[in-house]
């Protein structure tokens, strides 16, 4: 197949391009959610992103909310973007980031003015943003235009046969017409590390990724109490017949293809050096480790699933794929693309990888994927530790 | 014939069933993705899709070989063209 060169995005001012055009109301803490959704509910084609933190915490925490909530704002689904905490620093400080991409940008403090008046001068904003952003049309991007990220989730065996492969056999495809890659979840490349190190372009690469898996393994050997019996591999995982993490690990090492990454990212942080594949240190949990992917920039994701997980994201399409015949039916509505043919044998990778970039195109130019068709709006935070 | 197994590596001694489950006694086709070769075999026990089956003999401490790589070690003794799971293998961290 000859692969379409271009896409239908939304153009940005800071030369990204967009394959949705989100206008958002973001909450900075918890006790602004209340406040953001009264805001969506009273201006049509907006949405919130309530989310449970933003409180008291501190450090490299701290850091990291910081860098989910302006990575989220900043990323080129979003049009425009309202910022509405309880104080107004920490709301200044989203808001002076996300307006260096161009992009319209308010924020809006609680504290001394109460939520209703709050509400009130914030949906007065919201709806000149919504209005504004309804004007905006996709024009033709260049398919490097598109951040991919990947992710995958109640895995089973077939995951590792041929719907990761099939992600892989698009990354192979996609990477030399210029396109970022993404793939992270740390802990569940563990008994393929090593292979995975030697995946790493530059030493320092090679090096990054050795440092940060073996800080993951050392947290998670001290937290867990005798193995992560029930979470790594999930009841799921063993339903679908994966029996140990090392077998988990290297089905999800399937979906980097032959590629190879160029640098390795901390939570939520953006690419910054040129298209190529990318990994984000990133918990195996699919909304979290998504959402943490959509505030690194990515506009489309991927998501190979074998027993049916069901997670979509507010600002970044989720297209799902399975190679499971049971899921690919008994869980139809959930499935933008169904590979299972691959199994048995009335499909080959090529085929399936043809497929899914079909899939991906369809759903970067606008098609809704099946977790937006269904409300799917999974928005978590990563938190490193208890807040103070 | 069509496909009952698949094995990745040539070197695995594990093949995932892919058709919705075999039965005891049955004669499996087993296609190897690697070389493109056709092996088969007989089961042992009834295997649903997904679930793993033993291609050869294996004994206690043995490596259990998928991908051509390690992904755990046999804590109960498997007869080939038995199911290989959590029942009888373990992973080697943790």
């Amino acid at each position: 197949m000859e692969i379409p060169k271009s896409f239908l995005g939304y153009k940005r001012e800071n030369g990204r391009a967009g394959t949705r055009n989100h206008v958002i109301i973001l909450p900075v803490d918890d006790i602004s959610n209340a406040c953001a959704e009264a805001v969506a509910n009273n201006i049509k084609g907006t949405i919130a992103l309530p989310h449970s933190y933003g409180r008291l915490q501190f450090g490299a925490d701290l850091e990291l909310h910081f860098r989910t909530m302006i990575g989220t704002a900043k990323n080129p689904n979003v049009a425009a973007a309202i910022i509405i905490g309880i104080e107004p620093k920490w709301t200044k400080r989203i808001v002076d980031e996300v307006a260096k991409t161009g992009k319209p940008v308010e924020g809006f403090s609680i504290e001394g003015a109460g939520d209703i008046e709050t509400i009130m001068k914030a949906s007065k904003k919201a709806q000149e943003f919504s209005m504004w952003a309804s004007e905006k049309q996709r024009e033709e991007c260049p398919i490097s235009d598109l951040w991919i990220s990947v992710k995958c989730g109640e895995s089973d065996t077939t995951s590792g046969l041929a719907s990761n492969p099939t992600v892989g056999n698009l990354m192979d495809k996609l990477e030399p017409l210029g396109v970022h890659l993404c793939f992270g979840e740390t802990s569940e490349l563990t008994g393929a590390e090593t292979v995975c190190e030697k995946r790493g372009k530059t030493p320092e690469a090679q090096e990054k990724f050795k440092k940060t898996w073996n800080e993951y393994n050392d947290f998670i050997l001290k937290e867990a109490t005798d193995d992560l019996s029930e979470s790594q591999p999930t009841a799921g995982n063993i339903a679908g017949g994966l029996t140990t993490i090392e077998e988990k690990a290297f089905g999800n090492f399937q979906k980097i293809g032959s590629r190879q990454f160029v640098d390795v990212l901390t939570p939520a942080e953006e690419p910054q050096k040129g298209p190529g594949l990318y990994f984000m240190d990133t918990s195996s949990a699919a909304a979290e480790c998504v959402t943490l992917q959509a505030a690194g920039g990515f506009n489309i994701h991927l998501f190979p699933t074998g027993q049916g997980n069901i997670i979509g994201n507010p600002i970044e399409p989720v297209v799902k794929l399975t190679a499971n015949p049971l899921t690919a039916v008994k869980m139809s509505e959930h499935i933008d693309c169904d590979v299972s043919k691959i199994l048995s044998r009335e499909m080959n990778l090529d085929e399936a990888g043809d497929e899914l970039i079909k899939a991906t195109l369809r759903a970067a130019n606008g098609r809704l994927t099946c977790a937006e068709a269904l409300g799917h709006r999974e928005f978590v935070m990563t938190k490193l530790y208890r807040s103070a | 014939m069509s496909t009952d197994i698949i094995i990745h590596d040539e070197k695995d001694n594990v093949g995932v069933v892919v058709i919705e489950k075999i039965t005891p006694k049955q004669d499996c086709s087993c296609w190897v993705m690697e070389n493109d070769k056709t092996v088969s075999i007989q089961s042992a026990d009834e295997i649903p899709l997904g679930h793993k089956i033993a291609m050869t003999d294996l004994n206690e401490g043995d490596t259990i070989i998928k991908y051509g790589h390690d992904i755990g070690k046999v804590v109960k003794s498997i007869k080939k063209g038995e199911h290989v799971h959590v029942h009888n293998v373990k992973t080697k961290k943790w």
